[in-house]
């Protein structure tokens, strides 16, 4: 069967990964298909941002199966897999503080056809343009999570892995990351994100896959997760 | 007190401590590079040095190349040889611990000494100045080649910081120097920039030792007596500062060229002293490559 029958972009395919000694992930199984927006969703330390390092291949002692566009990723190194289509936003957003605004901004090569210009980028954050020559580390955190998200729309990539891009941001600037968001979607991005704000998480996503201890234990979509709210916030612990 | 010092005497050793200075700064600045990506203390960087010097011997009394000619040529060739010793054992160690770094850089240097010292013998081999003579400035000499040198190193520390602070190349390392993993997550062969930064910084060692080749004598050891000085300079600049090794390589440089000049007995001393009040006055900056 070829991979795109069903419109799957990616396939993860029980996923264990380590660090060190400790496993992290204990066959994880999901798929998002071309064009969803889905979000991982658990608890502290059930295993979502090493989800995402596993596909990039930023954690590296991992089996099973990744497949993005039917091929492996497992056995990649992180830039080949980046150079498969795949950018990756970390938790602690990863601004450089040695680099100006603009130097972060424009780091990314243009690795596919289609990334965003630097006018284009300018133009879609307004507020990165005022501080282009400001240290990357001067910015409010809300800027640096812009900027993160910003710079990883350069090289081309069309699958977008955001790891909690809400986490620790005031409830506005909060909301004007999810209009981001929803509007890299309409842009026709495919993106995995990682959310423990449930709310935030129901305002921009198709389906919810919750991961607990390594492992998925549900998958629902937007419509199931609202008439499920309270199973879910069981899942999260609050 | 300072009856006895003659301006002949006190520009004579400003001289020396600046030509030592210029040695100091670009060798510290391509331990500081290689150091700030890789986390990797060279201690093969004395013998890399030493290498450059090497060659340069052997392709003027081999091959009949011109200092001018060896300028270009030895650098090449010991960054060269970097470049395989990045692949064969330092890539193979990258995740381990970074003393096995250190210890395997040691090793090389012991192996790189004794296989020169074994053909070469320990006695040192004469090269002569490209630069003969030199011009009376009233208050002291100052010979050609020692000029050409002490701009030669300024020409080449700015251009080198230059480039890393101020191109997009340099961006990718700062960058790297930070976060590798992120640099790489955005397409960017990481590895291979680790190779050639790797190179860079040897290569940088072996122009530093063709520099040295017509000042000091060509000698299996000529490295390792300046590494234990160069270690100084890199740990008062901070682990890692392209800008801290080049300030400091040149200042401690002229200080204990002006330490020869008030306090000869000091003068062997006065950096490994100065290191000493910086470990005492600022624990941990060395360590972390961040320093202030
Ligand atoms: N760098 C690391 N080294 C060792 N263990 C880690 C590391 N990062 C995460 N872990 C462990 O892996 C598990 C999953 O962590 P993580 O994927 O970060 O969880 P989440 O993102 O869901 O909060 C946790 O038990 C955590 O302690
Ligand atoms: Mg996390």
């Amino acid at each position: 069967m070829p991979h795109d029958a069903d419109g799957t972009l990616l396939a993860v395919d029980n996923l264990k990964a380590w660090y060190a000694e400790s496993q992290a992930l204990h066959g994880v199984n999901f798929k998002v298909k071309k064009g969803e927006l889905v979000t991982l969703i658990g608890r502290n330390g059930a295993g979502k941002s090493t989800t995402l390092r596993s596909i990039m291949g930023i954690v590296r002692n991992r089996q099973g199966s990744i497949k993005f566009e039917g091929q492996e990723l497992i056995g990649l190194r992180t830039f080949q897999i980046a150079r498969k289509g795949i950018a990756w936003c970390p938790e602690e957003r990863g601004i450089f503080s040695d680099l100006s605004v603009r130097e972060n901004l424009t780091l990314p090569p243009h690795l596919i056809e289609g990334g965003m210009t630097d006018d284009e980028l300018m133009e879609a954050f307004p507020n990165l343009k005022a501080r282009a020559s400001s240290g990357g580390t001067q910015l409010s955190g809300g800027e640096q999570q812009m900027l993160a998200i910003a710079r990883i729309l350069r090289n081309g990539c069309k699958f977008l892995l955001l790891d909690e891009p809400s986490e620790g941001l005031a409830p506005v600037i909060v909301k004007e990351i999810g209009n981001q968001i929803r509007q890299l979607k309409a842009r026709g991005y495919t993106i995995l994100l990682v959310e423990q704000n449930l709310n935030f998480a129901r305002a921009v996503a198709d389906r919810h896959v919750v991961i607990e201890h390594g492992q998925v234990v549900d998958q629902l979509t937007n419509e199931e997760l609202a008439a499920n709210v309270d199973r879910v916030k069981t899942y999260l612990g609050v | 007190m300072f009856d006895g010092i003659t301006p002949q005497l006190l520009f004579g050793q400003l001289l020396i401590g600046f030509i030592n200075g210029s040695f100091y700064a670009m060798l510290a600045m391509g331990l500081a590079i290689i150091f700030g990506l890789m986390r990797v203390v060279n201690f093969a960087h004395g013998a890399q040095y030493m290498l450059g010097a090497f060659v340069a011997w052997l392709l003027l009394n081999i091959f009949g190349v011109p200092y001018w000619g060896a300028l270009f040529i030895a650098p090449v060739v010991v960054a060269a040889f970097g470049l395989v010793m990045e692949r064969l054992i330092l890539k193979p160690i990258a995740n381990l611990d970074h003393l096995y770094s250190l210890l395997i850089t040691y090793a090389a240097t012991l192996v790189i000494e004794g296989l020169i010292r074994q053909r070469y013998g320990s006695t040192g081999l004469p090269y002569s100045s490209p630069l003969p003579g030199g011009v009376n400035l009233g208050f002291m000499f100052m010979p050609w080649y020692r000029l050409w040198v002490v701009l030669f190193s300024a020409v080449t520390c700015l251009g080198t910081w230059l480039l890393i602070e101020h191109t997009k190349l340099g961006a990718y390392l700062r960058a790297a120097n930070q976060a590798p993993e992120i640099v790489e997550s955005f397409g960017i062969n990481v590895p291979r920039m680790v190779t050639l930064t790797y190179a860079f910084g040897v290569g940088l060692a072996g122009l530093s030792g063709v520099l040295a080749a017509p000042i000091y004598q060509v000698s299996p050891s000529m490295g390792s007596t300046l590494m234990i000085t160069i270690f100084a300079v890199v740990v008062i600049g901070g682990m890692g500062s392209i800008v801290g090794a080049i300030v400091t390589g040149y200042v401690l440089g002229i200080l204990e060229g002006l330490t020869k000049v008030f306090y000869p007995e000091g003068a062997n001393l006065v950096i490994f002293f100065i290191m000493l009040v910086v470990l005492i006055f600022r624990p941990g900056v060395q360590l972390n490559g961040k320093g202030n």
